[in-house]
């Protein structure tokens, strides 16, 4: 057919029939886990071992001798250093249509970033955030580090 | 939020704790990559390989950064860095749902990456080439996808790991003009992260 579109909405619709409901908020997992690492989830507090899956507007901190590796559903791979505080703001990521969002904030500490899919496809709907700034990615790798003890 | 309370805030942050720092890293796969940084005064690009911004209360500083610093600063968080996902294409037989003999051995060394990779997440997904239309499509590469998933978890792969999508002829690997029979893109992608 000519029409792409119709392709897309074909698929899409397809995929929505076929897909598991595991997909729907999952924004993806931890691969990494060492020392204190936990994840803040609707004010419980969860121990962030490999294979917790991390969601929409979890907090994932980490203590002094913490760090964690988190990939992304659009292959987006996070990885944060002690003493930090990482906030899924907003994931969204359609494994179709290869379309979605992704805002993370890093309220201290360190994180590393190797952007994913939703970079390479549409950067702009790409941020990253510190407590006095934004980023936007190109498609590409890079650290952000936020000095201080903010804890909100 | 106003934009004087913002400022307000963004300075309160800033004089209570010490900085905020940016630096750009060498790409992965070596495509040039750059971070562009926005404040309320304004924006920054940073796009050399470890061309750094450092921001404090009054100041914006860019500068050059190092393999050593980064390290220093930034180890404990590369050092947890997941491994990079990795794809695979299987191509098909043509006209029909069997793999070829060289995308049937390249199974097994994906089945062994699913079981090595901590907590490994498999998608699988299905396009065809433009020939038929593109509904029939958007099910042909569904089912392509859903066939290959089950000759994985055959194999032993924990179906809960596995997410199946059909993109039908929206993601050719060649680009051709509709109801071009082309081989290349009769296939099933695996990406394992």
């Amino acid at each position: 057919m000519i029409r792409s579109h119709w392709a897309l909405a074909g698929a899409a619709a397809v995929s929505i029939l076929a897909s598991s409901p595991l997909w729907a908020e999952q924004a993806g997992m931890v691969k990494v886990s060492k020392g204190a690492v936990s994840i803040e989830r609707e004010g419980r507090k969860l121990a962030a071992g490999v294979g917790t899956p991390v969601q929409v507007a979890d907090r994932v901190r980490t203590g002094p001798d913490g760090s964690v590796g988190v990939t992304l559903r659009d292959n987006t791979l996070l990885s944060a250093g002690p003493n930090s505080l990482i906030v899924i703001d907003r994931f969204a990521y359609d494994s179709v249509t290869q379309e979605g969002k992704i805002s993370v904030g890093v309220r201290k500490g360190t994180l590393a970033v190797a952007s994913g899919r939703i970079a390479k496809r549409t950067p702009e709907s790409v941020d990253f955030h510190t407590p006095t700034s934004i980023l936007g990615v190109r498609g590409t790798e890079f650290v952000i580090e936020v000095e201080g003890d903010g804890d909100e | 939020m106003n934009k004087a309370l913002l400022l307000g805030v963004a300075a309160v942050f800033l004089g209570a704790c010490a900085s905020e720092r940016v630096v750009l890293l060498p790409s992965g796969d070596g495509a040039p990559g750059a971070v562009v940084v926005r404040d309320q005064a304004g924006e920054i690009r940073l796009d050399q390989p470890y061309a750094a911004l450092k921001r404090t209360l009054d100041s914006n500083r860019v500068y050059q950064s190092s393999p050593q610093e980064v390290s220093e600063r930034y180890g404990q968080a590369l050092a947890v860095q997941p491994p990079r996902p990795s794809a695979y294409i299987l191509h098909f037989e043509s006209g029909g749902n069997v793999l070829t003999a060289e995308s049937q051995a390249a199974l097994e060394v994906i089945r062994k990456e699913v079981a090595e990779r901590p907590a490994s997440e498999v998608l699988v997904i299905g396009h065809t080439d433009r020939v038929g239309s593109a509904d029939g499509n958007a099910r042909l590469s569904l089912k392509r996808a859903e066939l290959i998933r089950d000759v994985l978890v055959d194999s032993g792969v924990d179906a809960g790991k596995l997410e199946t999508v059909g993109r039908g002829e929206s993601d050719p690997l060649v680009p051709t003009a509709d109801e071009v029979d082309e081989p290349r893109n009769r296939r099933v992608e695996i990406n394992v992260r």
